[in-house]
């Protein structure tokens, strides 16, 4: 047997004896599912989503390529394949979701000095901390450097004050990574830190934002006089910009692959929603204009989905192409939706009460909640800035 | 399978390349065209191509060929679509040499693969009878007199038909319009004073004819796969075909886009450089997307026929559609983008849109292959 092989045994083996019942695929339809983002206060409906989440992060497995000393699998990429596969193979659900994992962890590794990612990363694989992401401010949208929330030198600690918004979850974490500026005088892309701020701190305040899904996933996060510690700095001072973009691409590219990954799943699937409330005739959707626009866009869908699949296979040179995926993601995640309450006709629109399947009102919610899609993590207009210009070259 | 080229995929991309922009530069086509050329493609430069050994990719070893399998002849194909390149690689190089190999029997492989290789012989294959690409529309009869066939009617748009010495004709033996099954495949020699082959003009100056059978009798043993058997070997050889066109498409795209970038950086209006308009520079970004998407899905199309996908023909449609869908918008963008410049006859970019509307009805445009798709997807 080769070294993969009884690796893979292994991994059959652990998840056999750990992965609970209802975290499998063909669980009990009865359970509590959770979405676990882990952190301080968490809360779980299904004790088991707990289990789950406290066995993979022991074995590091939430992160299973970063190295064991910083909490991580410490495994190889060929070993992760195999990891996923069996997870894949038994239905296993994804432990803990994380702005951590997605965001911070792979710029600290990066950036964080030695004491930095050992007091960090371990409690973000472990989802012992739940972290949110400071970047846009009220005056400060696509124009990102021009944020204001300052932090001031006053000896030991920088003193921060200002507003942040459209902070995910804020009212949920426990830290929060921002973008502050530190050299007021500079120009504005050499005058931001990067900077690890605890929630716990006094002065710091969260007040949940109302979207128009009627869900309130986003905050302002406001700094009143909040003392950070200077060793909470991530890389040089007035450096901060380079990490920032850096954790865009991450972003971005965990945005991209959420909106395609959403795409599959029979229970929103757009052809089978379209045979249902529209009809079929002999398997087709008996309303040709219909059809079409749905052909037209499944089409793209599958060209997009070839398009991640050769950007794997050339070996990722992810920066430049990631702001094509992170708008193609999300604009055909729009364009889905768009198509599927259109299908559903005036189920398409629910909005609640008994008349309505929880199906139908979900997606009316889900809907509302794509048109953030295009906007989060740089507009779908500033995606095509950074393409005409860092990819095609063209002149500013 | 993966979506990239490999070694020897790279290095006929390149050979190609360099062939293209050396030997047949767009100046190639031009002057061809302005000598009202015959053929519409130069001898010579066909003499080479074969001498590359590009007629023999699809053909096995044994036959004289390289066997290379699609992906080799299709970046070539989108290589030549840069500059334009007019030749007999599509029809003779791609669709007879892949239905002879693939459907032939011994003595026709034996027969007709090593002239294809060596250059010999061109064909063509005839299929449509009206304007708008449908095989199943075949209405052409193929009728059984004393152990041979007797074929009568029109076929339209034959590719590289008033050139080719070999032609197949696709007819029906049994059955009636737009059922799938009765259709045969015959190899017709075209040297026969009642095959009348009328050159067609058409808008991107390349070679078509429309071609009329009267009375024309074919043998059995130049039926071509099984008799009745057409209609399935048929859709195979066009999906063969629809790939192979839409990677050189993807080239005729790639050049027009390319051309536009370096116009955009350029052209200087109201003291600036047009490049700067965030107008032009949204619609440029997009249609980068649009290409990128496009070789994606031509990538996993060639690569797919190579390795026996049992999903051929529904990534021979979406290669087709987006190659289609592409090199539509591209070439309308450039012309646009290029200003009044890109309307006249002495810049080279009305070539492409002119080549863009012509190729995109070649074996069914986008809504052809979009509904396909449907069907094949079942919805």
């Amino acid at each position: 047997m080769t070294q993969i092989d009884s690796f893979r045994e292994e991994v059959k083996q652990w998840l056999d004896d750990n992965c609970p019942a209802s975290m499998r695929a063909g669980a009990d339809p009865e359970t509590p599912l959770d979405e676990v983002w882990g952190g301080r206060k968490a809360v779980y409906k299904n004790p088991e989503s707990k289990v789950w989440l406290d066995r993979m992060g022991a074995k590091g497995w939430t992160m299973p390529t970063v190295p064991s000393e910083y909490g991580g699998g410490g495994l190889s990429k060929e070993e992760v394949k195999v990891l996923n596969e069996e997870m894949f193979a038994i239905g296993a659900k994804t432990p803990l979701l994380s702005f951590g994992i997605w965001m911070l962890a792979p710029v600290l590794l990066e950036y964080g000095s030695e004491e930095q990612k050992k007091e960090h990363l371990p409690k973000i694989i472990k989802g012992e901390i739940r972290w949110c992401q400071g970047y846009s401010e009220p005056g400060s949208g696509s124009d990102l450097a021009s944020l204001a929330t300052k932090a001031e030198d006053i000896g030991e600690h920088f003193m921060v004050n200002g507003q942040k918004v459209w902070t995910s979850y804020a009212d949920k974490a426990d830290w929060i990574f921002a973008l502050v500026r530190t050299g007021p005088k500079e120009p504005k892309h050499d005058g931001i830190s990067f900077l690890l701020i605890d929630m716990e701190t006094n002065g710091v305040s969260t007040k949940p934002i109302t979207l128009i899904s009627g869900k309130s996933p986003f905050c302002e996060t406001f700094f009143d006089d909040v003392k950070v510690p200077k060793s909470n700095l991530i890389g040089q001072l007035n450096a901060g910009w380079a990490i920032a973009k850096a954790l865009l691409q991450h972003e971005r590219a965990f945005i991209s692959n959420f909106g395609l990954a959403a795409a599959v799943g029979s229970k929103k699937d757009l052809v089978t929603i379209a045979k249902k409330h529209i009809g079929e005739e002999n398997g087709k959707i008996n309303n040709g204009f219909y059809r079409s626009e749905i052909a037209s866009h499944k089409i793209k869908e599958h060209a997009f989905g070839l398009t991640l699949q050769r950007a794997g296979d050339e070996g990722g040179k992810a920066s430049a192409t990631a702001s094509m995926f992170k708008l193609y993601g999300t604009e055909h995640n729009k364009k889905r939706h768009e198509l599927m309450i259109a299908a559903m006709g005036t189920d398409g629109v629910a909005w609640d009460g008994d008349e309505f399947d929880d199906s139908d009102k979900n997606l009316t919610k889900a809907w509302l909640r794509t048109k953030g899609n295009s906007l989060e993590g740089g507009t779908s207009e500033v995606q095509l800035n950074v393409i005409s210009k860092r990819v095609l070259g063209l002149p500013s | 399978m993966k979506l990239i080229l490999n070694e020897e995929q790279q290095f006929l991309k390149d050979t190609a390349k360099n062939f293209a922009e050396e030997r047949t530069p767009i100046n190639h086509f031009r002057s061809l065209r302005d000598n009202k050329d015959n053929l519409l493609w130069d001898k010579d430069t066909w003499k080479e191509m074969v001498n590359l050994g590009w007629s023999g990719i699809l053909i096995p070893e044994e036959y004289g060929g390289s066997n290379f399998g699609l992906a080799g002849i299709s970046v070539i194909l989108q290589e030549c679509g840069k500059t334009l390149t007019p030749s007999p690689l599509f029809a003779t190089g791609v669709l007879g040499a892949y239905a002879i190999s693939q459907y032939g029997t011994e003595e026709q492989k034996k027969k007709y693969l090593p002239q294809i290789a060596n250059g010999e012989i061109t064909t063509a294959i005839a299929i449509d009878e009206s304007s708008h690409h449908n095989p199943l529309n075949i209405n052409m009869p193929a009728v059984l007199k004393d152990n041979s066939y007797i074929l009568n009617g029109k076929k339209v748009f034959v590719v590289d038909g008033a050139s080719a010495d070999l032609l197949i004709v696709v007819a029906r033996t049994s059955g009636k319009t737009g059922d799938s099954t009765g259709l045969t495949l015959f190899l017709v020699e075209n040297n026969q004073p009642s095959i009348n082959v009328v050159k067609l003009d058409m808008a991107d100056s390349r070679n078509y004819a429309n071609i009329t059978f009267s009375d024309i009798t074919v043998q059995k043993e130049n039926i071509l796969g099984d008799v009745e058997a057409g209609g399935e070997a048929i859709e195979n050889i066009l999906d063969i075909g629809r790939i192979a066109i839409s990677a050189e498409m993807l080239g005729n795209t790639e050049a027009a886009f390319e051309s536009t970038i370096s116009y955009l950086k350029e052209r200087k209006q109201f003291g600036v450089l047009i490049g700067t308009f965030q107008a032009l520079q949204h619609r440029a970004a997009e249609m980068f997307c649009e290409i990128e998407l496009t070789k994606s899905s031509i990538m996993a199309a060639m690569q797919g026929a190579d390795n026996n996908s049992n999903e051929l023909q529904r990534l021979a449609s979406l290669a087709k559609t987006m190659a289609g869908e592409t090199l539509h918008l591209v070439s309308n963008e450039a012309i646009q983008m290029h200003g009044g410049i890109g309307v006249t006859d002495e810049y080279d970019l009305g070539f492409y849109l002119k080549r863009s509307r012509v190729v995109e009805q070649i074996f069914g445009c986008s809504k052809f292959h979009t509904e396909r798709y449907a069907n094949i997807s079942g919805f």
